[in-house]
This record gives C-alpha cells, structure tokens and sequence, in this order.
C-alpha cells in the first residue's frame, strides 16, 4: 500500500515549516535513515529521514514551500511492485491535530480546590496526642529525637541513618549519639562530606527496599542535594504512575543558630513545603520531635524533617509509652484563647508562646496554634480557631516573600473572609540575608516583641 | 559491507547470535516507529532516539541474571525493550496515554518497572548515578547476591555527582557496573570539546576501580565485557566501569539540528560499524541463517513494531482523575 509521507513536528513546539530542500525525487529508492529533504523550522534547519523503504512515488509538496503545516502529506512512498497511478491524490487532505484533545481533556479537569464553589465548614480533629494519664517525662529535643531512632531501628531492620559524623563523632549535634554502639557500622554509617551524592544513594536505596534517614549536618547543606530530594524523591511516585515510592527521611537542624552568618541560618520550610510529593514536618516540643520522627520513618513517602539546633537542648514533657506516635497533618492547640490566633511552627513557637503570656498580662487572651506538620498542613484547625477568634497573626523564622505565613492568609481569605475583624499580620524574619554582626543578627530575626505589636494591631489595641 | 574488525572468533550459539540480531533489530525498529509518529505529533516534548547505540544494552543484558537491576538516563527507550518490557506499554508511555508504564504520567525520560528491575529513565543529567549506587547498596545490606547496571553517557561523565558517587561506591565496595555509554557527543559538543581526558575509563583509577575501553558496536565483546564486569561485582570486589564506545546516529532530541558533526562522518559509522549489519554479516557467513530467516525476524519485527504504535494510538489518554493520584502513597508500592 503507498504510504503518505507526512509534513514532521521536529521539535516540541513546531506547528509549521519550511520546506527548504528534497534531497531525492521521484522515482528514487530509498530505505529507513536514509535523508529524504531538509526542512526549516523556526529554530533550525534540519533533516528528515526515512522510516520506511519503498520508492518515492510522487512528491506532493514543491521544495521551497513555506508555512507547510505539520502533518501535511508531502510525498508518497510505494512499495515493491506499485506504481505511482496507484496514488490516491483524494485522501491528501492534513491528519487532524492531536494536540485538540488535549485542550478538551484540561478543561474537564479537576478544578484546584481554591475554585471550590462554597468553602467546606473546618472539622478539626481535636482528639488527644495520648491518653488522659499518661506518665510524663522530661526529655530534650535531642534526647526525643534519638530515642525516635534508636525505636524505630529495633522495630524495623531495614532502617539505618546515614550522614556526615553520625556514627563514630557521634553526630555533629549528638542527635545520633550512642546509635553506632547499639546498631554497628552497617547500619549507622559515616559518609563523606558529599551531600548530592549520598542523597541520591539514600534515594535509590529506598527504592531498593530500605528505609534511609539521611542526616544533613545543617539544611543548608542539603542545597547541594535538593535536586536528588525533589527530582527523585518527591516525584518517581508520580512519574511511574504509582510503581516507585521512595520510603525515605531527610533529617537535619535548620533555620539560624547563633551568629553563624548567612550561608549557615537560612528556613527552608517555604522551600520545601512547596513541592507536590514531599511532606515536611517541623516540630517544637521534644514529644512531637519523637512522635513525629517515628511518624516520618513509618511513613511510605518521603519526608523532610526540620529540626532546630537551639531547640535540641530544650526539655519538654514527653509521654512515657511503648510505641508513641503523632500523625501527621495535625496541629496542636498550644494554648487555648479567644482573642487572637497566632499560628506558628518550630522554634517561632518560642516566640509565639512567649507573646502569648505577656499578652496575657495586658487582658489579651490569644490561642496559640503549633502546625508540626507543613505538608500536610492542617488548615481546619487554624480556620475553626480564626473563625472564634476574628484575628489571626503568623510566626515563622523564614523570609517573607512566599512564606508559610503568605500561604495561611490566603487560604484564610479564601475560606474565612467573613469572619476576619481585620488583616492577617505575618512575621517573619526579614527579606535580608542572616548578618553575622550580633545586633545585626538580632535585628534580621523575628522577635516577640514584633508579635505582641501585630496582635495588638489586629486587636485594635 | 565492508570488512570489519571484530575483536575475538564469536564462540557463540546461532540461537545466541539471532536472539542478538532480534533484540538490536526491535529496539531500531522501534525507535524509527517513534520518530514518526513524533513527527506526526503523536508523541510530544523531549524525545531522545537510541538508534546506533542498540550492542551496548543488549550485549549487558545478556551479561545480566534474574534480579540483576538496570537505571539510565533519559536516553532509555532500548534499555526497557532489552529488559523485556513490553513494547506495548512503552509506546503507549511515549504517546501520553493510559496504557503506558506511567499511565501517561512519566513521558520518554520517564518509566519503571519493578517486574522487570528497570528503576527508570532519568532526566537529570548525571542523577541516575548515586541512585544506582543506591540500588546496590540496597542489595548489599538485604544480602542480595545482586548488581546494578548503572547507565549514563560521556556528557554526564563530567558530572561532579558522578565522582562523589565513584568515592563512596568504591569506599563501600557495591555491587554497581558503572556503564558508560559513549557516544562521543555530549548533546552537541564533542567529546573533546567538553572532555579533557580522552580515556573515561579511566577516571575510577583515582578511586581504586578497574575500568576497560570496549567496542560498543560488537555486541560479542559488550556481552564479554559485561560478563567479567557481573563476575567482578558479584564476587564482592566492588564497582566497575565499562566505557563503551558507541555512535549515536540520530540527533541529541527530537530537535537537533545536526550542525555539530557532517553528514559523512555518521554515514561512515553506519557503513563500518553497524552493529546489526554485524550480527546479519556473523549469521550470514557463518550459515547460521539464510536471507529467508533473516527477513522472516524483520517481518516478525515489524508487525511488534506496529502493533505497539497501533496500541499507543488507540489506548484513550489518561483520565482526568489520574491528575491527582500518585503524589503521595499509604504503602511503598515495592513493598507492597
């Protein structure tokens, strides 16, 4: 049967060419490869070879024709013993575009929930992180999150932790103290100061039935690996439609220390939060460090765990229980109020509380809201609690462009406008790289006193 | 044509031989099929050929045993078709439709198969590296009597991920065949444009693994290279590299303009140093086969082919809902 040779797209966006020069005419054999013309897009000029063998039967399209529209047909091939009467010149007419259904299909589609036709009504899970009862013990943050490890090592063979100084140092930070004696060197293993490297190796051993917590000394290190946690971490479960996950927790302090200077104290948790595939969790109390790195290691995605290296030696009240877990996706009314709420996550929670207190002082009643978790964030608690309060304020250490806090008010625009008394404040650090000098420091920070002033401001104080 | 080189009398099995000539045969084949319907718009975006290059996987996989794993760049339509999967499902992959291996949602650069050990089609440049290494350090830990084929081309070669990854592998001594696929241009820049060292091979000698140079367009010394790379791995001995030296004869993408290099220099490679024209030439003097048993593979071939672009065509474009599934997963589903 003669086969239509078609006008080619040569490249993604082409929809029209030149055709500049054929290369054989009527009459000629030719096989698959060989140069059948040379065509001109709006890029290049480029060849265009043949996928079938045969004999050129008629060329349809003059050489030097311009605007040829992709899937013209421009010639006619015939095969062995046909001849060019046997060419229908009637069907010459263009293939339909397949790019047509595409539009169709995009329109049918899901729409994102913000164009939701009526906001749904916020059902916060309000059920206790442990039983009423419960023994409590004072723990650090450091001591949660190693107790979190070394739990879940016990539980499970397939978990280890990899990372620089995690196993003989005993962990820059100690978090990883004493895991070396306990587990051994296979499974507590000290990498070279490689970050892209042993994040993507942590990744493919994921893949291949391991469950990696890969330590980063600090997050800022982990840019030199960000393309292995979003690239091949966040997104194999979707680009293998369903067949590849990747079981796998990247752990380490984050945000400012003290006077490291600017490449050494920056919050990454708008960066990460950003990205479809990823959940991120930054806990502030030592229970919700271990509950909630328990959580990350069970879980079968990957995970970005926050940590604060000022928060490391903090003590809290962790429940004393067996297998202590906290789910992700759900925040942790702090403290409960009326007035005001001030929504924050990690160590702006210091601040938020410390506000809160002495707003107390001055007859302000303000519910504080920890988030724990980014993603998934809990926003049914913060609205329900926006809805009782009318005022709603943010805290985070970050800066403020595209921060968590700019996500929370417009989500609280979206979905509890009418119940809003007046604009939603988000503080933040500021939009400056961390300075070394100490008061510099101090002032690029986010600071209490900057709190109390926003909720004195949404409260017309 | 002409008379060839080749490295070593082929102790070889005609059945061995036509499997050969098979296996290279489908993956050009196939990847002229995806040229066209590329160029009729049925395939979109990037779109990276494998034509010339077809030795290089089918001679490692003939190195390769059950549950021996594969990973590779974005260049990885033939790496999935030698592996077995399903020429079906791949096209229907390429053309965005429900029937690929992603279900439409991966494209080209972008498929798996834990069937068939294939963790992907990458397209990062040099990414696929440490997460092949993790794949064996993976099979190291569990015990697994295991090695991985760690895919990637001259141009990721100068990737500082590469080495970070060389260090550890050799430090740890996994079980991960570092196959350098060369194809002498990274995109459109020559090798020794973009290379300062004109042996890659050799660039694991600073971390203590052994590496050999070999014909990528004689699939008798790739299998003979992959074997003592598998045995080498297998024995607990550590990494190992294989530089193959190959050609690609198609452009970079889809969207190569072909200025970089002359007509003649890949018509040369294609009259010299076919690597099917080699195997038909070895099965045709050695009267293993006859031009009858030859045609009928290429007819048998042709009709896989089209019946793979006949499936990629008819199988409907995803679901609307396929939109919002596989971002996260209650189970890991290599677990599950």
């Amino acid at each position: 049967m003669a086969t239509e040779i078609l006008m080619p797209a040569l490249s993604p966006t082409m929809e029209e060419g030149t055709l500049a020069k054929w290369l054989v005419k009527e009459g000629d054999t030719v096989s698959s490869g060989d140069i059948l013309a040379e065509i001109e897009t709006d890029k290049a000029t480029m060849e265009f070879e043949a996928v079938d063998e045969g004999t050129v039967g008629k060329i349809l399209i003059e050489e030097g024709t311009e605007g040829v529209k992709v899937n013209t047909p421009i010639a006619v091939l015939l095969e062995e013993g046909e001849s060019a009467e046997d060419i229908d010149t009637a069907s010459s007419a263009p293939a339909p575009a397949p790019a047509e259904a595409d539009s169709k299909e995009t329109d049918e589609a899901k729409p994102a929930p913000a164009a939701a036709a009526a906001p749904r009504a916020p059902e916060p899970d309000t059920s206790p992180d442990w039983p009423e009862g419960t023994e409590m013990q004072k723990m650090t943050v450091r001591e949660a999150l190693n107790s979190a490890m070394a739990e879940e090592m016990r539980r499970d063979d397939t978990v280890f932790v990899m990372g620089e100084e995690v196993a003989e140092y005993q962990g820059a930070y100690k978090i990883t103290q004493n895991l070396l004696d306990e587990f051994g060197s296979k499974r507590v293993i000290d990498t070279p100061i490689t970050e892209h490297g042993f994040a993507g190796i942590g990744v493919g051993a994921s893949w291949g039935g391991l469950r990696p917590i890969v330590e980063f000394m600090t997050w800022n290190f982990a840019m030199q690996a960000i393309d292995q946690i979003i690239n091949s971490a966040a997104k194999t479960l979707y680009m293998s439609g369903g067949q590849m996950g990747s079981p796998i927790v990247f752990r380490g302090p984050n945000g400012a220390a003290a006077r490291v200077g600017a490449q050494h104290s920056q919050d990454y948790a708008a960066w990460y939060s950003q990205v479809p595939g990823l959940k991120v969790v930054m806990p502030y109390t030592a229970a919700d460090a271990k509950g909630l790195l328990k959580t990350a290691i069970r879980d079968p995605n990957p995970v970005v765990f926050l940590e604060n290296e000022i928060l490391y030696g903090k003590s809290f009240d962790v429940p004393v229980m067996d297998d202590f877990t906290i789910p992700f996706g759900k925040a942790r009314i702090a403290k409960k109020g009326d007035d005001v709420t001030i929504v924050s996550f990690g160590i702006g929670m210091t601040l938020a509380m410390e506000a809160a207190e002495k707003l107390a002082e001055d007859g302000i009643d303000a519910e504080v809201i920890d988030l724990r978790t980014l993603r998934p964030l809990d926003y049914d608690t913060v609205l329900a609690s926006v809805m009782k309060t009318n005022r709603c304020v943010t805290v985070e250490e970050g800066w403020p462009v595209a921060s968590i806090g700019n996500h929370l008010s417009a989500t609280i625009m979206e979905r509890a406008f009418d119940y809003l008394d007046a604009p939603v404040i988000n503080c933040t650090g500021k939009d400056v790289p961390m300075p070394y000098a100490a008061n510099l420091e101090k002032l690029a920070l986010v600071t209490t006193d900057e709190v109390i002033e926003a909720v004195k401001k949404v409260t017309y104080r | 044509m002409a008379a060839r080189r080749t490295t070593r009398k082929p102790n070889v099995s005609a059945d061995e031989l036509k499997a050969f000539y098979k296996d290279m045969l489908l993956i050009r084949r196939f990847e002229e099929k995806a040229g066209q319907l590329y160029g009729m718009g049925l395939i979109g975006g990037f779109c990276h050929l494998y034509i010339g290059q077809e030795a290089v996987v089918v001679g490692l996989e003939a190195a390769a045993e059950e549950g021996d794993k594969r990973i590779t760049t974005y260049r990885d339509h033939g790496h999935m078709l030698a592996c077995g999967m399903d020429p079906n499902g791949v096209m229907a992959e390429l053309t965005g439709r429900e029937g690929g291996y992603s279900s439409g949602k991966g494209g080209s650069m972008h498929m798996f198969s834990k069937e068939k050990d294939f963790y992907g089609g990458h397209g990062i440049v040099g990414a696929n590296v440490p997460l092949g290494a993790g794949l064996a350090f993976a099979d190291k830990y569990l015990g697994n009597d295991r090695v991985t084929f760690t895919y990637f081309g001259d141009g990721a070669a100068n990737q500082g991920q590469v080495y970070e990854t060389f260090n550890m592998a050799s430090l740890w001594k996994l079980p991960v065949i570092f196959v350098i696929e060369n194809n002498q241009y990274a995109m459109g820049t020559a090798q020794k444009r973009s290379t300062s060292s004109a042996d890659i091979h050799t660039r694991g000698e600073a971390f203590g693994i052994p590496g050999e140079a070999v014909d990528g367009m004689d699939v008798l010394a790739v299998k003979a290279a992959g074997e003592k790379a598998v045995k080498h791995c297998r024995s607990g001995e550590g990494p190992y590299i294989l530089e193959v030296k190959t050609y690609r004869y198609r452009g970079h993408s889809m969207s190569d303009p072909a200025k970089y290099r002359t007509r003649e220099e890949v018509q040369k490679i294609r009259e010299e140093k076919d690597a099917i024209e080699h195997v038909r030439d070895l099965l045709l003097t050695g009267e293993h086969a006859t031009e009858e048993d030859l045609k009928a593979i290429d007819k048998e071939i042709k009709s896989v082919v089209n019946a793979s672009a006949d499936f990629a065509k008819d199988s409907p474009e995803p679901h609307p809902d396929e939109l919002w599934t596989d971002i996260i997963t209650d189970v890991a589903p290599q677990n599950a």
